[in-house]
């Protein structure tokens, strides 16, 4: 019983700065319709820039204090710069452009934290007030919990203030509720949007701020604080500000008890409490159904079969793949091997994104629950390659079915937050249990037996698996199943009307789309030798979203031509430049912000021009 | 099938409504905004469980089935906002429906372009779209979206057709048009249709037989001129006739 | 007081406006008949500037709007009502007016929500109603109400009686008459010919996104061919 009050009270305290994170991210969310990835690094900015001021400032309370106003003033000032820079030019993007555009912030604002701060942790100094105890109740309690504690509820106080008792507040909320509306109302979209993102920041960089006494600045702070602040916004239901109040009591709390009670499974467990309150709640706690997007009416266009032209085009570059290894390096080869494998990642990704309309964002979990199926099969129970390619796609398959059980119910951009959230916990799960994972260190010596070894082999192999499992895949889009799902996707209400499983035919999707991707990640481990935590991470997930978005949705060549060209402009970017990051997040944001209609949709609007003209 | 008949108790949206709609019988549903006409659509259609009552196609009950098992049994359904399937030309609108019905979705390897092609034309002629067997959904006139819609519906063969608005945001004259299409269609099919409509034109000139809710009761069955007549209808739905036509 | 010419409106690839041409005087009461889809709403869309037209003129006042932000437009006496009525539903009645809400122009009489409640009496009983749990009918007067608030000069009217019950029809029939009489300028799109022709002065029917028929709704009324096509009455 003695531990109750005190884990009660960390609880407490976690939950405070994950609520002013969240809140920050839900009210953008609201009225701009976009999730904001780059708020886990205002946050981060928020605890670096809080460092750098409150060094320099006099240790006592009340310059404290202003040092941490200071700081959410200046990360409400970058957010300003942001919302200018990019996000204006792609509100009328497609949902997964704007994220990816966030996410090109990220990139930018990882390396330059690097650049300007250094990659060591900054811990702040802590006086002699910050590190004192309160007694309550006979335990003893630090002082700057119960602050942290205090926060949370006012901060809370004063939002719903604003909210509802000021004209802007009034405006905000209309514009959550229905933007084009209010704009065709005499209000200008573009200072309320602006001024929105300007509180989410500041709110983002005073929870960055805050976190500094009890942790430190450090680089991973952005991409952990997203997750959570993920979570919570999508437990709580999005847009919402007293369910992400809610949402974050209930996580921190649970985070405090699972920590001491099942330390390593802390994160599973989260996961849990996320996907069951969206079984019951499918728009969280206190969320509501999410209008359909107005605009998106745009019919997609209609699918038609390869004209035969392209079909000879593909038959040629096939039998040049072949013959490849007869005029090519094997520097060379092991980049066609990753070309491969980069095949399957986006064509899978596609498969279920397309025709099947689900956008993931943690595509790399399947990958990486393939790689590990075949390194751990191979590392305790010696199992030949074949028998580890055999078992990478059945083991995806099974826990995609499993997941999926939820996810497929679950649409749009719920649906894409659940699956990141996932594929944190596949990553946590790989890093955390060392005993069977090798953690951070991975396994190692996962290498083809010795017929496989040479790169030329090793690419045949890799070659042959992947375009055999994509014209399966192209197969089974053009078989009633296929039109099936896509009809579940154009219009599921019409589609149920017929009687079509919508559900079952979307979980069975998500199976071939997670055993595909798991074969890719097996293949890959063979190819590199070894199986990392990393195969799991948020950038790889990203990455077979940039294959597919740069190919296009509409084709089912698209996601092979993206993952060629993406691969091929990634070998040579971390060939030649130390900030490879800085560079690729500038060139999804200027992709993004110069082609805000998709790059699809710029070829057909230059068509039009030029028929008109 | 020899009709159905329904009856809620305890619903405040729909209190213990009772009717039966026939083969071939077109049964117009009218009433105020918030009287309840969705929610029942709903109930029959199996978006929503009754609290209470029950559901009878051709005898058997299919009461709190949800949307698909009662589209399998033969409901078929066209929405108030048009609904079809973008990415497919209209034939494969049609095409999908029909290998729906005879549960040929789960096969994954021969290509379904050819599958009940000739069905489905046939369909298509039938609703006057065979000319445009081959365009996208999205370039089609409204009035022929709404046809499509009723070729689909009908791809799936249903014994019973439950209509939302299907006239909503047609032109006049194209409105009387769907409705005596479908009138024929109901006739030579034997099909029941249950449809919702605001157009007194439309619903005195196509319904046999006409049903008031207001406040979740009926308060009024009967044709045309009954209803027409009617002291309460007039009050709390048609008005003095003004703007609204029927007159 | 408001000159379309020319306008040409994309909704993706699709050719929605062809060269459409309208001209409304102040004080009138203008009908946009047609069927959905051939452009009414586009129409409207593309004056108050939610859509961009591609090419073509957009006279308000004497001053070209085409392609303005749909915010300026609105500022500048433009008030619109759109068809799906699009209340805020979470907001009370109170509020949804105060989003509409914009300074009143040299001599007008502005709109308050009082005055509101005189035109819409159901309104004044359900202030503090959210937007979401009313009815209908009472959504179609709202957006009306809330549209009123800008004190527009010109009044785009999309669809006002789509949904309704012939009985609430004839009360915004009434409302719509009202501000007639106030001297409001009303461009109306209409599916209802009942509702129209006891409202509007003239009629402009489009077809596929261009205009086939103008004129008074007297000569409309009197012109058997055109009134069986465009009325069916």
């Amino acid at each position: 019983m003695d531990s109750v009050l005190p884990q009660l009270l960390t609880g407490l305290a976690t939950a405070s700065s994950l609520f002013l994170v969240a809140s920050g991210l839900t009210i953008i969310f609201g009225v701009t319709r976009i999730v904001n990835f780059s708020h886990g690094s205002l946050t981060m900015l928020g605890a670096y820039i809080g460092w750098s001021i409150l060094t320099r400032l006099p240790r006592d309370p009340a310059w404290f204090a202003l040092g941490i106003l200071l700081t959410a003033l200046a990360t409400a000032l970058i957010g300003v710069l942001i919302e200018r820079v990019v996000l204006r030019r792609v509100y009328r993007a497609p949902e997964l452009f704007q994220l990816l555009a966030t996410f090109g912030v990220v990139l930018i604002v990882q390396d330059a934290t690097l650049w300007l701060w250094g990659a060591v942790e900054l811990p702040l100094p802590r006086p002699r007030w910050l590190r004192g105890f309160v007694e309550v109740a006979g335990g003893r309690f630090p002082f700057y919990d119960l602050v942290l504690i205090a926060i949370g509820p006012v901060v809370l106080g004063l939002l719903w203030l604003v909210m509802n008792r000021t004209r802007w507040g009034t405006l905000v909320r209309a514009a959550t509720l229905d933007r084009e509306m209010v704009a065709a109302l005499g209000v200008d979209q573009r200072r309320l949007f602006t001024s929105v993102f300007a509180l989410g920041a500041g709110l983002a960089g005073l929870g960055g701020a805050l976190s500094l006494p009890n942790a430190s600045a450090n680089l991973g702070i952005d991409l952990s604080v997203i997750t959570d602040a993920f979570v919570v916004v999508v437990v709580g239901g999005l847009g919402s500000l007293p369910g992400a109040f809610v949402a974050s009591l209930l996580i921190g709390i649970l985070q405090a008890f699972g920590i001491v009670l099942v330390p390593k499974i802390t994160l599973v467990l989260v996961f849990l409490v996320m996907a069951v309150v969206l079984v019951f709640r499918p728009n969280g706690l206190m969320g509501r159904p999410q209008a359909e997007a107005r605009e998106a009416a745009l019919a997609a266009p209609v699918v038609r079969a390869a004209p035969p032209a392209l079909r000879w085009l593909g038959a040629v570059a096939l039998v040049l793949a072949v013959l490849a290894p007869f005029g090519a390096g094997d520097y060379y080869l092991t980049v066609l091997t990753d070309a491969c494998v980069a095949i399957l990642f986006a064509t899978s990704l596609h498969f279920m994104m397309g025709p099947g309309g689900m956008a993931s964002f943690g595509h790399a979990a399947w990958f990486g629950i393939g790689a590990y199926a075949a390194g751990l099969l191979l590392h305790w129970a010696g199992a030949p390659m074949p028998l580890g390619l055999l078992a990478a796609p059945v083991a995806a398959g099974i826990v995609a079915a499993l997941f999926g059980w939820f996810v497929v119910r679950l649409s749009g951009v719920y649906l894409s937050m659940l699956t990141l959230a996932f594929a944190q916990i596949a990553w946590a799960v790989s890093f955390q249990w060392v005993e069977v994972t090798g953690g951070d260190n991975g396994l190692l010596g996962v290498w083809p037996p010795d017929w496989a070894r040479s790169p030329r082999v090793t690419y045949w192999i890799a070659l042959a698996l992947s375009v055999g499992v994509a014209l399966l895949l192209r197969r089974a889009l053009y078989a009633p199943y296929g039109y099936a799902l896509r009809a579940a996707r154009d219009s599921a209400a019409r589609a149920q009307s017929i009687g079509l499983d919508v559900a079952r035919l979307r979980l069975v999707a998500l199976v071939i789309a997670g055993a595909a991707c798991g074969l890719g990640g097996a293949i890959f481990s063979y190819g590199k030798g070894g199986v990392f935590p990393t195969y799991i991470s948020i950038p790889h997930s990203v990455e077979a979203l940039l294959m597919v978005l740069l190919g296009g949705l509409q084709t089912v060549a698209g996601p092979i031509v993206g993952a060629l060209v993406y691969t091929g402009l990634a070998d040579l970017l971390v060939r030649s430049t130390d900030l490879w990051r800085l560079v690729l997040g500038a060139v999804i944001v200027l992709l993004v912000t110069a082609f805000p209609e998709g790059i699809a949709g710029a070829a057909r609007r230059l068509w039009l021009r030029g028929r008109e003209a | 099938m020899r009709g159905l008949s329904k009856s809620f108790g305890g619903v405040r949206a729909v209190s213990d409504v009772s009717f039966a709609v026939a083969p071939g019988e077109m049964l117009a549903l009218i009433g105020p905004n918030g009287a309840g006409k969705s929610t029942l659509f709903n109930m029959v259609g199996g978006q929503l469980p009754p609290d209470g009552g029950s559901v009878l196609l051709g005898g058997d009950a299919i009461t709190g089935l949800g949307p698909r098992a009662i589209a399998r049994r033969g409901v078929g359904r066209t929405f108030q906002v048009t609904a079809t399937f973008g990415s497919m030309t209209v034939r494969e609108n049609v095409q999908m429906a029909i290998l729906a019905h005879h549960g040929e979705v789960w096969r994954f390897w021969r290509p379904a372009a050819e599958r009940h092609r000739a069905a489905a034309d046939a369909l298509l002629a039938q609703v006057g779209l065979a000319a445009q067997a081959d365009r996208a959904t999205g370039v089609l006139a409204y009035g022929d979206l709404k046809r499509l819609e009723l070729a689909i519906a009908l791809g799936n063969a249903p014994r019973l057709l439950l209509m939302d608005e299907p006239t909503a945001g047609m032109a006049p004259a194209e409105r009387v048009g769907l409705m005596h299409l479908t009138r024929h269609l109901a006739t030579e099919r034997g099909l029941a249709v249950l449809f919702t409509e605001h157009d007194m034109d439309v619903v005195f000139d196509v319904s046999d037989r006409i049903l008031v809710l207001d406040r979740g009761a009926l308060i009024a069955e009967g044709d045309g001129p009954a209803i027409r007549a009617d002291p309460a209808v007039r009050r709390v739905y048609l008005g003095t006739g003004a703007t609204s036509g029927g007159h | 007081m408001l000159l379309v010419a020319g306008l040409n409106a994309h909704y993706g690839r699709a050719h929605i406006l062809r060269d459409m041409a309208l001209e409304i005087g102040a004080g009138e009461v203008m009908v946009l008949l047609g069927r959905n889809g051939a452009g009414k709403s586009t129409t409207m869309k593309s004056i108050i500037g939610l859509l961009r037209p591609t090419s073509g003129r957009v006279l308000y006042g004497g001053r070209d709007i085409a392609g303005e932000e749909p915010h300026r437009v609105a500022r500048s006496g433009v008030g619109y009502v759109p068809e799906d009525r699009r209340v805020f539903a979470d907001l009370t009645v109170m509020e949804n007016l105060e989003v509409g809400r914009q300074p009143a122009r040299e001599g007008q009489r502005a709109w308050t929500p009082a005055r509101l409640f005189e035109l819409f009496p159901n309104l004044g009983r359900m202030r503090d109603r959210p937007g979401g749990r009313m009815s209908g009918g009472e959504q179609q007067m709202l957006t009306i109400a809330r549209t009123l608030m800008g004190n527009p000069r010109l009044l785009l009217l999309d669809e006002p009686s789509e949904g309704l019950a012939p009985v609430i029809v004839e009360q915004m029939a009434a409302a719509i008459l009202a501000l007639k009489a106030e001297g409001l300028t009303i461009l109306l799109a209409e599916q209802n010919p009942h509702f129209a022709g006891g409202i509007a002065d003239r009629a402009t029917v489009v077809e596929k996104g261009a205009v086939v028929w103008s004129g008074s709704m007297a000569a409309l009324r009197a012109d058997d061919d055109a009134r069986r096509r465009y009325l069916a009455v």
